[in-house]
Formats: structure tokens, C-alpha cells, sequence
């Protein structure tokens, strides 16, 4: 057993908790939230400049070839930033789906170095509480694919250029690379709570040529998702130790009747609550980053799907309470706190809400 | 012991009902329906629609302010028929909060010129309490109002102003004498809005939405008549008023309201292409915050019937306070469970089924609920001081 992290990871945290602190500060964000695109390509290629958009990319593709525990530390740091650009899209899951199956030359290469992005366009309306439920169809005419259907609430489509689209071709799941100006493909761009940017995809009729077929199907859709899932919940622990700092300092500060509200007892017991579901979450957000990668899928379904619960709920104690116990303050856009209530309230919805990952967990363990 | 309502009450909620539905413009039905703001106007108009009514307005308002003098367990009902029939909630301030305060403490000229106004809604107000520095500790505030003959120059801010935007008076917590005690020196002032040197600053919300205020008072000078109640001793005022709400405080019409709606949404929703409200674990959720309700609107008409056999009204309002407002946030929290992927999508333009739209702004727009009003640790610090005696 060791919970250690070697030097290089420290390192690395470090770097990118500077790059939030000094180039990605509330009002710089504030800033790029206004924007027309609602994301920064400056931020992007300043983290394609301090490596980690090449982090998940392997060596011989010109990345790091990092491991799911750099990944963890690295959204430890960037969750209280509230990155408004696509890192978990592209750089985590996009990234991790592309190495299993690297489709044209040169294209990972281009996502380290921050020149393409690539995102994963899956869940569908009906979708829900079905991993692998895919609507999308796919036709075959002649050597071309055709794909008809709607993904919805596809984090960063606008921003992508290109998109992993998956279909079903008979009864099989298949997945496409689909430029996203793929005559066919629209978008209907939309923000979002925490103030990213999703758009619903429609797809009518896009022709394909055979070689956007990737060679990866269900399997490999699910192994990224799940380095997604464990990447979220490191950004979610990331934020929630963010939020308890800034709340217990705020019950050091703010003085009510004459004293620190933080010498109120009930006060400290909310407190001590929040940093107990804290230590929780990150003990699941570890078991998440370790298991995540694991070939036993049942194995991999029952760590991951506990984690996802178990963050799900202290994101949203650790949120509510940040802004109960900053009283009005907490319900002010002005201050981070609203911002990273929002933003833990929505990694709840994303990636299978709570009570579907307990469904999920129920099944892999067999009870009865 | 007998849980029904008698026939007479039965015989009213009917006619509330009834006119509920076809009076309230289905504008402001869709509207309330869709978890949007309402405008000035639309809060305004359905007011005056009461009024006009026969001074339903003022639900709690005696016959002798032109009020249609309902007994607290009527008063309960009009607001649960209000609320189901889909009508938006009476603005407090004018209604709910400075008129019994009036018609308490103030003097005749005072009752003249404010009730009828407050009643027919010609007249706009808001609440100026909290202050930067002074929030659940009320009494520390510092606004500063000094007397210069007929006329108090009021200097200070007031904050988390609920839609002073609209106002056309504010009524204040003052300090008229800076050496007493805390609760000793205020004072209980209504100010026009217009007056110069008054400015409202929006604060925006978590939900994006104007909802409250900043609102700065530079040598504003207000008359000495515009005083409720005795110099230094608005506290008294203060306190009556944080008392009164005993018919609504619980929101269990809203709450059944609410309640409803996540049924429709789970009912519409479908996980592993079946009905969500089928899902035993959403049904499972479902049904305790359903049995909470059923537990507190019991409470509240206890409480109630206590309140109308003229037992002083004491501190249960706290307990409705926490209850009513933990349950109402519970269901927001369902709905924005039922509703799924479809919550993410923020603002005008938001795909998906018309059911999704605003539920994410409603859920974090109502973590409000718990920190005005008296915050809810404040309620439990006086369920445990003034019910346990501890
Ligand atoms: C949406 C909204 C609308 C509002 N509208 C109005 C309005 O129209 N007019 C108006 O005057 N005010 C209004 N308020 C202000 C509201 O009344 C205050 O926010 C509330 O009194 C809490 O004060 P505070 O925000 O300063 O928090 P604080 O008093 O600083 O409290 C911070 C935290 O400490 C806790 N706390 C404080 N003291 C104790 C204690 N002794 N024991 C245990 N816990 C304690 C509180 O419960 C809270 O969790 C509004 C507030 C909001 C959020």
C-alpha cells in the first residue's frame, strides 16, 4: 500500500495550481464566460504549453503517456479554476478514447499541442440508465456510412473540431470521427449551469468515408468514459476542498453577534461534516483514478459507479452547505462560492446521475 | 379530534378555487407554471385582481383595513388553493410584513395613508433590514438616521433588498441612537423610494436572475411622521413582524404544487425506456418527501387551530419555517433529478422537453429558503432557546 505521489506528480500539481491561480483567476473567467464562444483559446494553448493537453496522449505520439494518478492531480488543481475550455472533453476523454485506436496520422499529435479538438458526442435523449444505448443509426451505401440521429447535451461541441459520434450499425456499436463541419451535422449551441458550453447534434444524413470508421466499439467507449468518470470525480474533489477552505475561512472572518460565526457549535459541526464527506469523496475519487484503467470490467463497474455515488452526495452537502453557511454571500454570482456550488451540482448530473450509478452498482455486485 | 375541514371551510376552498381558475391570467399561470419572474405588472395585476375580489389581497387583513377577515385556518386555505390553482406568491412586504405592523403600532394618518394603498396595490414596498454587517445579528445594524427638526437624514446601506427595483417605499431599520444597546436605539422609518439620495444596486444572483438589491441612502431626509411606532423603539416592531407568518410561512401548497409536478416529470421521464416514477429508487425518494408533507401540513394545522383558540401565537413558526422550506427545497432537488441530462442546459434557449426548462434556476434559486427569513439555524437556535428552554 502507498498513497505517496512521486516527485514529478507533485511537480506537476504544483504547475498547474499556479497556471489557475496566476492565469486562470475568477475575473479572467468571468471574462471568458462573456465571450461569444464562451471559451479561450489562449487558456487552451497556454495548457498545451505546460504539457497537459499531451499528458493522456502516449510517447510515441508525441505525449506523456501519464497514468490516471497524474490525471487525478492534475483535475485536483484545474476543479477550483472552473476551466471554462474542453480539458476533460478532449484532453481526458476524447484523448483516451483516440489512443485505443489512433485513427489518421498525426492526429493526437495535434491534440497535445493544442491545434485540434476532439470530443465524444454519445449520450442520446432516451439514454438514460442504459450504459450502452445508442439510437443513432448507421447505414451502409456503397463504401460510405450514413449516420441519422441526436445526441444531446454534448459538452464543448462548439468548440471541437471534430466529434466521436457513436451509432449503431445493425447491432453493433460503432463509432465515427465526424468533422464537425460534416455536411449534415448541426448544432444547436446552448450554455450551460456551471457556464460551459453544450449544444445538442443533429445528424441527417452525414456521409461518411470508411476511414472515419474507428476501430473501437463498445469496450473501448466504456474503458474512456470510465478514465472520464474518474477524472470527474478528482475535479469534483478538487472543487469541494476549495469550497471547505474558502468556508471555513469565511467562519473565521464573518462576525455576528459580537464574535467569528465559526464559534457557533452547530456552525462547527456543519463544518466538521463537510470535511468528513470531503475525506470520503477523495478516498473514492483514489479508488476511482486506480481502478479505472483495470481490465476487470465487474471490478472496474463497482469501483467506479461507487465512486460516482459517493461523490455525487458530498458534492451536493459540501455545495449546499458552502452557501448556506455564507448566507446571502453564497447566493451572489459575485463570489467563486455560487460558481463552484454550480459547477459540483452539474458533475452530479454529468456522466450518470447518482441513482443510475447505484443501479449500476447493485448489478455488478450481484447482491441477493 | 376530527381531521376534516367543516363545510363552510369546505364551501370556501371551492369558491377560491373557482376563482383561481378563472380569474388568474394565463399568462401569469404559464409563467409561475414555467419558474419564471414575473414582471412589476404581472405580480401587480393578479394583486389588484384580489382586491377588487373583496380585499383578498390582504388574506390576513381584519374587515375593519377593508381585509376580508378569514380565520387563520381560511387564510390557509386561500393560499394552498392559490398556490395549487397556480397563482405566483403574494409579494410579503406590503401585504404581509409592513401593513400588521401599521395597523399595530401605527397612528391613525399612518393607517390612512398606507393601508389602502398597500391593499389595492398602487403602492410598491420593499424591506430594508439586512446590512452588510448585520444579517441573523439584526440588531447590530448601523444605518443612521439623525433628527434635524420634522425630519430624520437617514445615511447608510441596506442589502439582499428583495426587489426594491419596484419599490415605491422601503421600510427600515434605523439607528436613532447609536449609545443604547443594540436593540434599544432603532427605529421603525417608511421611506419613499423617490426620495434623493437613495440608488438600488442590483446584486445577481447564482440563477442569473435581479432579484435583490443594493440600496445606499446619502442624507436622504425623511419626515418625523413617516416614524412607526416610538423613537428607539422600532425593535418591538421588528420582532411582531418576524413573528407573524403562521398561514403560509410552511409553503405546503406550494409544496403540493411542486410535488405534483415532479410526478408529471417522472411520469413523462423514462430511464431503461420505462416511466422513472416506475423506478423504485426515484419512487422510493419520491414517497419519503411525500410523507414529510403529509406530517407537516398536520403540523401547520395544529398550529393553526391552536392559533385560532386565541393561544398566543409562539415560537412554532419556527418549526414550520425549516420544515416547510427543507421540503420545498427537497423537491426542487427531485425535480432536478427527474429531469435528467436536460437540467444542464441554462437560459432562453434551452433544448429539450418543455418540463426541463428553469428547473436548474428554481433549484439553486431556492437555497434561498433556508437563509432569509431568519436563516434556518437561527430557527433552530429558537426552537432550542424558546420550545426546549435549553
Ligand atoms: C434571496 C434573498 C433575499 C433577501 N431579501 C431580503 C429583504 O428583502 N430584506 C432584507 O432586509 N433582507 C433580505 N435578505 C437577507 C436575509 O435576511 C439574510 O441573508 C439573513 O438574515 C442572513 O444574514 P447574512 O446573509 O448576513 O448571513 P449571516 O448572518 O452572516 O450568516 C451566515 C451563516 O451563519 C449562520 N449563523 C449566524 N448566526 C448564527 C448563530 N447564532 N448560530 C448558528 N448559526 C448562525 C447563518 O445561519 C448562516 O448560515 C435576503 C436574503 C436572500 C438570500
Amino acid at each position: 500500500m502507498d498513497f505517496s505521489f512521486t516527485e514529478e506528480q507533485l511537480l506537476l500539481e504544483d504547475t498547474v495550481r499556479r497556471f489557475v491561480a496566476k492565469d486562470y483567476a475568477f475575473e479572467k473567467r468571468r471574462a471568458i464566460r462573456a465571450s461569444a464562444d464562451g471559451w479561450s483559446r489562449d487558456a487552451w494553448q497556454a495548457l498545451a504549453d505546460l504539457g497537459l493537453l499531451a499528458l493522456n496522449v502516449p510517447e510515441e505520439h508525441g505525449g506523456l503517456g501519464a497514468g490516471p494518478v497524474d490525471t487525478m492531480l492534475v483535475m485536483n488543481a484545474l476543479g477550483p479554476g472552473l476551466l471554462l475550455e474542453p480539458y476533460l472533453a478532449s484532453a481526458v476523454v476524447g484523448t483516451a478514447l483516440l489512443r485505443e485506436c489512433p485513427p489518421q496520422a498525426g492526429l493526437l499529435e495535434q491534440m497535445a499541442a493544442g491545434e485540434r479538438i476532439v470530443v465524444l458526442a454519445h449520450d442520446e435523449p432516451e439514454a438514460r440508465g442504459n450504459p450502452g444505448y445508442v439510437a443513432t443509426l448507421c447505414r451502409i451505401e456503397g463504401t460510405d456510412f450514413l449516420l441519422d440521429g441526436r445526441k444531446c447535451v454534448v459538452a464543448h461541441a462548439a468548440a471541437a473540431d471534430a466529434l466521436i459520434v457513436s451509432a449503431r450499425l445493425e447491432d453493433e456499436l460503432v463509432l465515427f470521427l465526424v468533422p464537425r463541419d460534416a455536411p449534415g451535422l448541426t448544432l444547436d449551441a446552448y450554455p450551460t449551469l456551471d457556464g460551459t458550453r453544450a449544444a445538442e447534434v443533429h445528424l441527417a444524413g452525414v456521409r461518411l468515408p470508411a476511414s472515419a470508421l474507428l476501430p473501437a466499439g463498445a469496450d473501448a467507449l466504456e474503458r474512456a468514459l470510465d478514465i472520464g468518470l474518474a477524472a470527474l470525480c478528482a475535479e469534483a474533489v478538487g472543487i469541494m476542498q476549495a469550497t471547505l477552505d474558502a468556508t471555513v475561512d469565511y467562519l473565521r472572518t464573518r462576525q455576528q453577534f459580537g464574535q467569528p460565526i465559526g464559534r457557533f457549535q452547530a456552525l462547527q459541526h456543519r463544518a466538521a461534516d463537510m470535511l468528513l464527506h470531503y475525506e470520503q469523496a477523495k478516498s473514492m475519487s483514489t479508488l476511482a483514478a486506480m481502478r479505472c484503467t483495470s481490465q476487470d470490467a465487474a471490478l472496474r463497474r463497482r469501483a467506479l459507479s461507487a465512486a460516482k455515488v459517493a461523490i455525487g452526495r458530498a458534492a451536493r452537502f459540501i455545495g449546499q452547505q458552502a452557501v448556506q453557511l455564507h448566507g446571502g454571500m453564497g447566493m451572489s454570482d459575485e463570489f467563486i462560492v455560487s460558481h463552484w456550488f454550480k459547477r459540483l451540482t452539474a458533475i452530479e448530473i454529468e456522466f450518470g446521475d447518482s441513482d443510475t450509478h447505484l443501479q449500476y452498482f447493485i448489478e455488478a455486485s450481484a447482491f441477493s | 379530534m376530527n381531521l376534516d375541514f367543516t363545510d363552510a371551510e369546505n364551501a370556501f376552498r371551492a369558491e377560491v378555487r373557482a376563482f383561481v381558475r378563472d380569474k388568474l391570467p394565463d399568462t401569469i399561470r404559464d409563467k409561475v407554471a414555467s419558474g419564471l419572474h414575473l414582471t412589476r405588472d404581472e405580480h401587480l395585476q393578479w394583486q389588484r385582481l384580489l382586491f377588487e375580489r373583496g380585499g383578498w389581497s390582504g388574506p390576513g387583513w381584519p374587515k375593519a383595513f377593508g381585509g376580508p377577515g378569514w380565520s387563520p385556518v381560511e387564510q390557509y386555505i386561500f393560499e394552498e388553493e392559490c398556490a395549487l390553482g397556480g397563482a405566483p406568491r403574494l409579494i410579503p412586504f406590503g401585504m404581509k410584513m409592513v401593513a400588521p405592523v401599521i395597523m399595530a403600532f401605527g397612528n391613525r394618518r399612518q393607517q390612512e395613508r398606507f393601508l389602502p394603498k398597500i391593499l389595492s396595490a398602487e403602492e410598491w414596498w420593499c424591506q430594508g433590514y439586512s446590512e452588510p454587517g448585520a444579517g441573523s445579528d439584526l440588531a447590530s445594524l448601523r444605518t443612521r438616521a439623525v433628527k434635524r427638526d420634522d425630519k430624520y437624514v437617514v445615511n447608510g446601506q441596506k442589502t439582499w433588498n428583495t426587489l426594491g427595483q419596484y419599490a415605491d417605499w422601503i421600510f427600515c431599520l434605523v439607528r436613532t441612537d447609536p449609545e443604547a444597546k443594540a436593540q434599544r436605539g432603532i427605529s421603525f422609518l417608511l421611506i419613499d423610494m423617490k426620495s434623493p439620495g437613495i440608488t438600488v444596486r442590483p446584486i445577481i444572483t447564482l440563477d442569473g436572475a435581479h432579484e435583490v438589491n443594493e440600496i445606499w441612502f446619502e442624507d436622504v431626509k425623511v419626515p418625523v411622521e413617516n416614524r412607526v411606532g416610538e423613537e428607539n423603539k422600532g425593535w418591538t416592531c421588528a420582532k411582531f413582524l418576524l413573528g407573524h407568518e403562521r398561514s403560509n410561512i410552511a409553503g405546503i401548497g406550494i409544496a403540493k404544487r411542486e410535488l405534483a409536478r415532479a410526478k408529471r416529470i417522472a411520469a413523462a421521464e423514462t430511464k431503461r425506456g420505462r416511466p422513472l416514477i416506475e423506478d423504485p429508487l426515484f419512487a422510493a425518494r419520491l414517497a419519503e418527501i411525500e410523507i414529510d408533507l403529509m406530517a407537516l401540513e398536520i403540523t401547520n394545522l395544529r398550529v393553526l387551530s391552536a392559533e385560532a383558540e386565541n393561544k398566543a401565537p409562539g415560537p412554532e413558526a419556527s418549526i414550520l419555517k425549516i420544515k416547510g422550506t427543507e421540503l420545498q427545497q427537497a423537491i426542487s432537488e427531485l425535480i432536478l433529478q427527474a429531469v435528467g441530462p436536460y437540467a444542464l442546459p441554462f437560459g432562453k434557449t434551452a433544448p429539450g422537453p418543455a418540463h426541463a426548462a428553469n428547473r436548474a434556476a428554481q433549484y439553486l434559486n431556492l437555497r434561498k429558503l433556508s437563509i432569509y427569513g431568519g436563516s434556518n439555524e437561527i430557527q433552530k437556535n429558537i426552537v432550542a432557546q424558546m420550545i426546549l428552554e435549553l
